[in-house]
């Protein structure tokens, strides 16, 4: 019998043959810690009686939710992490580079067929260049920390496949929403995602991110693509023969196939208050927006600025709408500002902020009140996520949450 | 023998412990804002061996463990729902929180009633009914047998 992508990856690290279901420790090649829960990992670490890092090489500390600081007590995270680099010897951390997610592959610190833990559940991210990364907790992160292991149960596979062209104007970010919705938000929880047909083939590596990034609003634990020639050339590396071969066997065992054509996909929206509630924008036109945020990990990348600015080009926001574009890191605030995107987004009456989570944990620049609408390009909607409870928060790709900041209404793109 | 506080699907764990509340410094601090955005009053109600009914996806949403972390600190006996999200459901049970799979359980009773668990006999009973849980894996169950991850590690 064949295997499926995780079971490649599980199998190669641990040497020998797994199946859905088992419970196996694994060897971990990479963690992320972030700002938030550094404070946390660090206390349970001491707790457990640790004394040194099991390889202080594979550990990444990256401060984005508090940066730069909004709070006086937030300064604390940052003192803590920092004597946590300063006491174990620490050697990869991010003070103000931009967002865990993007910087993990961007700054190289995930290959295909890597095993990667975060203390987040957007680290499913990781699986756009081909690696088995999944969210934990921070006892969890504590106790990888010391030993380099974790025991996971290997996971059922379900196998999207998608064939075809997709219509203008849909992006990455609509399909996966669109598979939330048909899911639902539990319909992969413990579940593996893999995505294959010609369709996930021909996109880059940063719309696949965009689609592994948001697998956990599913449920799932990861979501897979097959490392192929752009994965390589995003990572910076060759592939070898094992990279080339973490592909799902057609005799592997999936527990459901969807099939999707990309003729079908339209342009959508994720309505408050949860992820899996999604409607084609067609059905929304009209909604009032109060504010648009284009960034986070899941759409702040150099590609999601570029389709927010085509669309946004020659135009102006509405009088009464802010726009907020925050892109995910320092590089692509950098190619931005290059490639004449940030110009173009100035022009139209962007806010442009820092590299960080920004608006999307709901921390800083842009907090919203009872009865605002926002269209948003992150990963969640839930209630009170960007201020109080009673904001609507709809979530869309880069090009529709443009058009919308131009309409000042949710509108459909031409 | 506790009480039952309910609660309905797809509850995410900022339901559950809202994000201007997780950099608190300690859990004492808080946990008065378990469930806040659902209800106000719940960490005052609960007391100590009550039970948190819920759903489907129990905990979705974020990697937070500060969510059952919350919850045990309030005295919540365990959560006993149709299903948990993933981050979740590790977390609390290293953490030392039972979480407890039961179909049946939430669609018949109501919030307020009295429950009691036997995690041994995989059972709850309430109302003088007893409904049939599913029992956690043999390797989870030790984690939680010995109170959580910390314990385990310290015993190795």
């Amino acid at each position: 019998m064949g295997s499926t992508i995780i079971e490649k990856i599980v199998r190669n690290n641990i040497g020998k043959e797994v199946h859905p279901g088992e419970i196996v420790t694994v060897n971990v090649d990479r963690v992320m810690i972030h700002d938030i829960f550094i404070p946390f990992v660090a206390s349970k670490f001491e707790e457990m009686g640790f004394t040194k890092l099991w390889d202080a090489d594979k550990a990444v500390l990256i401060y984005d939710h508090l940066v730069p600081a909004s709070q006086v007590d937030d300064t604390r995270h940052f003192r803590i992490g920092n004597e946590f680099v300063e006491k174990y010897g620490m050697k990869n951390i991010h003070r103000s580079d931009g967002i865990c997610h993007q910087l993990m592959t961007e700054a190289g610190y995930v290959k295909p067929g890597d095993i990667v833990f975060g203390t987040d559940s957007h680290t499913t991210t990781y699986g756009c260049v081909g690696a088995f990364s999944s969210g934990i907790g921070y006892t969890e992160m504590a106790s990888i920390l010391g030993t380099g292991t974790l025991w996971i149960r290997v996971p059922e596979t379900i196998r999207v496949n998608i064939t075809g062209k997709l219509p203008p104007n849909v992006m990455a970010k609509d399909i996966i929403l669109r598979l939330i919705g048909d899911l639902g938000a539990d319909g992969a929880t413990y579940k593996a995602l893999e995505f294959t047909g010609d369709t996930v083939k021909n996109m880059t590596v940063v719309s696949r991110m965009s689609m592994s990034n948001m697998a956990i609003e599913a449920g799932a634990k990861c979501a897979l693509f097959t490392p192929d020639e752009k994965t390589a050339e995003y990572c910076g590396i060759t592939l070898t023969d094992k990279e080339r071969d973490l592909v799902g066997d057609a005799d592997a065992q999936y527990c459901q196939v969807i099939e999707y054509k990309a003729e079908d996909f339209v342009p959508v929206m994720a309505c408050p208050s949860n992820v899996d509630h999604v409607k084609p924008v067609s059905d929304l036109v009209g909604t009032t927006v109060d504010q648009v945020f284009i960034g986070s990990c899941t759409n702040g990348r150099l590609e999601d600025l570029m389709a927010a600015a085509e669309v946004l080009k020659g135009k102006h926001v509405a009088p009464f709408v802010k726009l907020i574009v925050t892109p995910a890191s320092r590089k692509i605030y950098r190619e931005a500002a290059a490639n004449g995107t940030m110009a173009v987004l100035a022009e139209a009456g962007a806010i442009i902020t820092h590299p960080s989570c920004g608006l999307c944990c709901g921390r800083t620049g842009g907090i919203l009140t009872d009865g605002e609408t926002v269209i948003a390009t992150n990963n969640r909607n839930f209630l009170g996520r960007m201020g109080t409870s009673k904001v609507n928060i709809y979530l869309a790709s880069p090009r529709s949450a443009a058009a919308c900041a131009v309409a000042g209404k949710i509108v459909t793109l031409d | 023998m506790g009480k039952i506080f309910k609660f309905g699907q797809d509850v995410d764990t900022d339901q559950i412990i809202a994000s201007q509340y997780i950099i608190y410094p300690t859990i004492d601090e808080m946990k008065v804002h378990t469930f806040e955005s659902l209800d106000t009053d719940f960490a005052a109600k609960v007391q100590e061996g009550d039970y948190v009914v819920a759903s489907e996806n129990f905990g979705c949403g974020s990697s937070r463990e500060q969510a059952p972390t919350v919850l045990k600190a309030l005295g919540v006996k365990a959560v006993v729902a149709k299903s948990f999200a993933r981050i979740f459901y590790r977390n609390a049970i290293n953490i030392g929180l039972p979480v407890i799979v039961c179909r049946d359980l939430y669609d018949n009773v109501n919030a307020g009633d009295d429950m009691e668990l036997s995690m041994q006999e995989g059972v709850v009973r309430v109302n003088g009914k007893e409904y049939e849980c599913t029992k956690l894996p043999e390797y989870m169950q030790g984690i939680l047998d010995q109170g959580g991850l910390i314990a385990s590690l310290n015993r190795e």
